[in-house]
């Protein structure tokens, strides 16, 4: 009979092999009295340099393996065998009380290692797992042992264990070792980490249970849902045999595309970017191929706190995000809040319609020293990257005019004031209200490129609350009439040499692409995930013929209709795609 | 001895590749480095020692000099405190 077992999903993928027990070095320490404290020192001072060596050479393995960005975590280990309040500390101890060398460790390191799980930050809790490592490697040196303990598997298996160190995860064998199961941690300890970019499927934090699988069971890790299937049946097996190959093939085929280029099957060039809302996301984004950020909305700087973000703070994040994508584009959209977000420390007057109402470049032009604060500290981040600008709901030119105008106005200053700033920053506005889009040829002459803010756009065109659950049928992405509106904004934008952009769901919905790919969309911004399957997709269609069906599309009746064709047009082999 | 206030800037605290640029400068002084937030102190010199302060974005910090050197440590420590922006 086959048992069931769940946990946290850490790394992607399904695993089928036998289960490997890993047992950590277990040791007893025993406080002695040396009769020599200062040969013990040199002793302890010896098992300290040679796991320098070894993690030296473990941080150039990695290094070569996955990158220097990775081998990071190994210069920290070796901070901490440098560090004066564990090391000196130890010897100290050693002199002083006349104490052996591994109590003194023990008790030393097992200090801090309490003072780091103690912590509130989660990143730092994470922190004592490297001085247990040091502390285990030293340890293992001082006791004569061997540490390397995941090098003893010898045929494919699913590594159990308790938890794994850093060093544990970086030198698995991964022809080996075919995924791993541990019972503490979670997506964002070290091995979770690791099991990603070494793309073994992993889970983690599954408890006590996972101490009840047995070394040579043969096991089901199922690192896409979290599902361990301990003594699996024969169907199972053949199950998620089929499973497992599916994955595999699909991963590789995305796995090419990374570094890729999106070029459609008629060799037409477009972009994909991320969406992101925090300044973690950016590694989100990275880690699948954006080639660029083309929506970073600004209002967690402003939230969940309670007086205004200083024109310095949002400088360190602007620069923060523009230095980790390096030259690829960050078109970063000035403050929309107001309406149905609100700010403690902003009282904004109470409204009927918040949708409707004194929101986003709206507020911003009125409450100008909050705006100024924010684009003084984009036009200074500018000198760190490639920054582009966007201002949201803009309904009518004089706005987007005036919001320019500020912008330039703190330029100049800044300028005067010897602030180093790029040469060029692009200036775009979000199109989200109808009205810009009817327009977009008046505003094409102004602007460096339109943002298409489908989720708002939609629910403008429409009349209807996306929020309210009795007019929900309304939200319809596929609308002749929304179609139309993001048609008129591109043909106006081409006309005046400008780029479109769209930042909406719709950007990465697999229905939508091959008829914004025919309407001649540049740039697709979506969530990072949606990144890769989307250039997979792009890369099978044809950009002139999806344009050869646009007229036909954007006559058809509805929003059903629309997407009925596109899904037909899909699925007939040869004929489009 | 010398001591100067500082506002933690950047947005993703004070772990990491901060806190290790800033033990590895003030390991090239020969004076005492000291850090204090809320009355704790952590010795400049030792990562795990600032770790264990749990510097957040946006928190009060003392950097205090004291010795050889500490005029010239307290200014280019403080511009790395107040600076860096990294992790």
């Amino acid at each position: 009979m086959s048992a069931i077992l769940t946990g946290v999903p850490a790394s992607p993928g399904i695993a089928i092999a036998k289960a490997y027990r890993l047992q950590s070095v277990q040791y007893e320490v025993v406080r002695t009295v040396v009769e020599d404290p200062q040969r013990e020192s040199i002793r302890f001072q010896k098992a300290v340099d040679q796991a320098k060596q070894d993690l030296e050479s473990i941080r150039k393995m990695t290094e070569q393996r996955l990158g220097p960005l990775k081998a990071e975590i190994f210069e920290a280990h070796l901070m901490v065998l440098e560090d004066p309040e564990l090391i000196d500390a130890i010897k100290e101890k050693i002199l002083q009380q006349k104490i052996n060398a591994e109590f003194a460790l023990h008790e030393t390191s097992h200090k801090f290692i309490e003072l780091l799980e103690g912590m509130d930050d989660e990143r730092l809790r994470e922190r004592a797992s490297d001085v247990r490592d040091v502390n285990q490697r030293i340890m293992s040196y001082l006791l004569g042992r061997d540490y390397s303990a995941p090098s003893a598997i010898t045929e494919p298996s699913i590594l159990i264990a308790a938890d794994l160190t850093p060093s544990d995860t970086a030198q698995l064998d991964r022809t080996l070792v075919k995924g791993f199961i541990t019972e503490i941690g979670s997506r964002s300890s070290h091995s979770a980490i690791m099991a990603r970019s070494l793309e073994i499927p992993a889970i983690v934090g599954v408890g006590a249970a996972a101490a009840t699988i047995d070394s040579g069971i043969t096991v089901i890790l199922d690192g896409l849902n979290g599902q361990i299937v301990v003594n699996p049946t024969m169907d199972e097996l053949h199950e998620y045999e089929r499973q497992r190959e599916q994955y595999e093939q699909h991963k590789s085929e995305l796995r090419t595309l990374m570094n890729q280029p999106t070029v459609s099957k008629d060799g037409h060039r477009v972009e994909l970017a991320a969406n992101i809302g925090s300044v973690e996301d950016v590694e989100k984004a990275i880690e699948n191929g954006a080639e660029a950020i083309g929506l970073f909305r600004t209002e967690f700087l402003y939230m969940n706190r309670n007086s205004l973000p200083s024109e310095d703070e949002q400088f360190q994040v602007y620069t923060y995000v523009l230095d980790r994508m390096g030259q690829r584009p960050v078109v970063i959209r000035t403050l929309d809040i107001g309406g149905d977000k609100k700010l403690p420390y902003l009282p904004l007057p109470e409204e009927q319609n918040p949708f409707l109402g004194f929101r986003a470049i709206r507020m911003c032009l009125e409450h100008q020293d909050l705006f100024r604060t924010q684009l003084r500290a984009l036009l200074r981040a500018s000198a760190h990257g490639n920054l582009k600008i966007m201002f949201p709901m803009i309904a009518v030119l004089e706005e987007f005019m005036e919001a320019k105008r500020i912008l330039l106005d703190e330029r100049d200053k800044l300028i005067k004031e010897a602030v180093s700033i790029a040469d060029r920053i692009e200036v775009g506005m979000m199109v989200e209200i109808p009205s810009s889009a009817l327009s977009a040829s008046i505003f094409a002459k102004e602007v460096d490129f339109f943002s298409i803010g489908t989720n708002d756009l939609i629910q403008y065109t429409m009349a209807a609350d996306r929020m309210n659950e009795k007019v929900a049928y309304l939200y319809q992405p596929y609308h002749p009439s929304v179609l139309r509106l993001v048609q008129m904004v591109i043909t106006a934008a081409e006309k005046e040499g400008k780029w479109v952009s769209m930042c909406g769901e719709m950007a990465g919905d697999e229905t939508s692409i091959p008829i914004l790919l025919g309407l001649g969309l540049h740039e697709f911004s979506m969530s990072a995930t949606s990144i890769l399957p989307a250039r997979a997709l792009i890369r099978q269609l044809s950009k002139l013929e999806w344009s050869g069906q646009t007229e036909m599309l954007l006559s058809l009746r509805g929003n059903d209709q629309v997407r009925g064709k596109v899904r037909t047009l899909l699925q007939t082999p040869g004929q489009i795609v | 001895m010398i001591s100067k206030n500082f506002t933690v800037l950047n947005p993703a605290g004070f772990h990491a590749r901060p806190a290790k640029e800033f033990v590895q400068k003030a390991g090239t002084y020969p004076c005492n480095v000291t850090l204090i937030k809320n009355d704790k102190k952590a010795n400049g010199k030792s990562t795990l020692s600032v770790l264990t302060l749990g510097l957040k974005h946006l928190d009060e910090v003392t950097l205090e000099t004291d010795g050889e050197q500490e005029e010239q440590a307290i200014e280019e420590l403080g511009k790395l405190l107040g600076k860096i922006y990294q992790e």
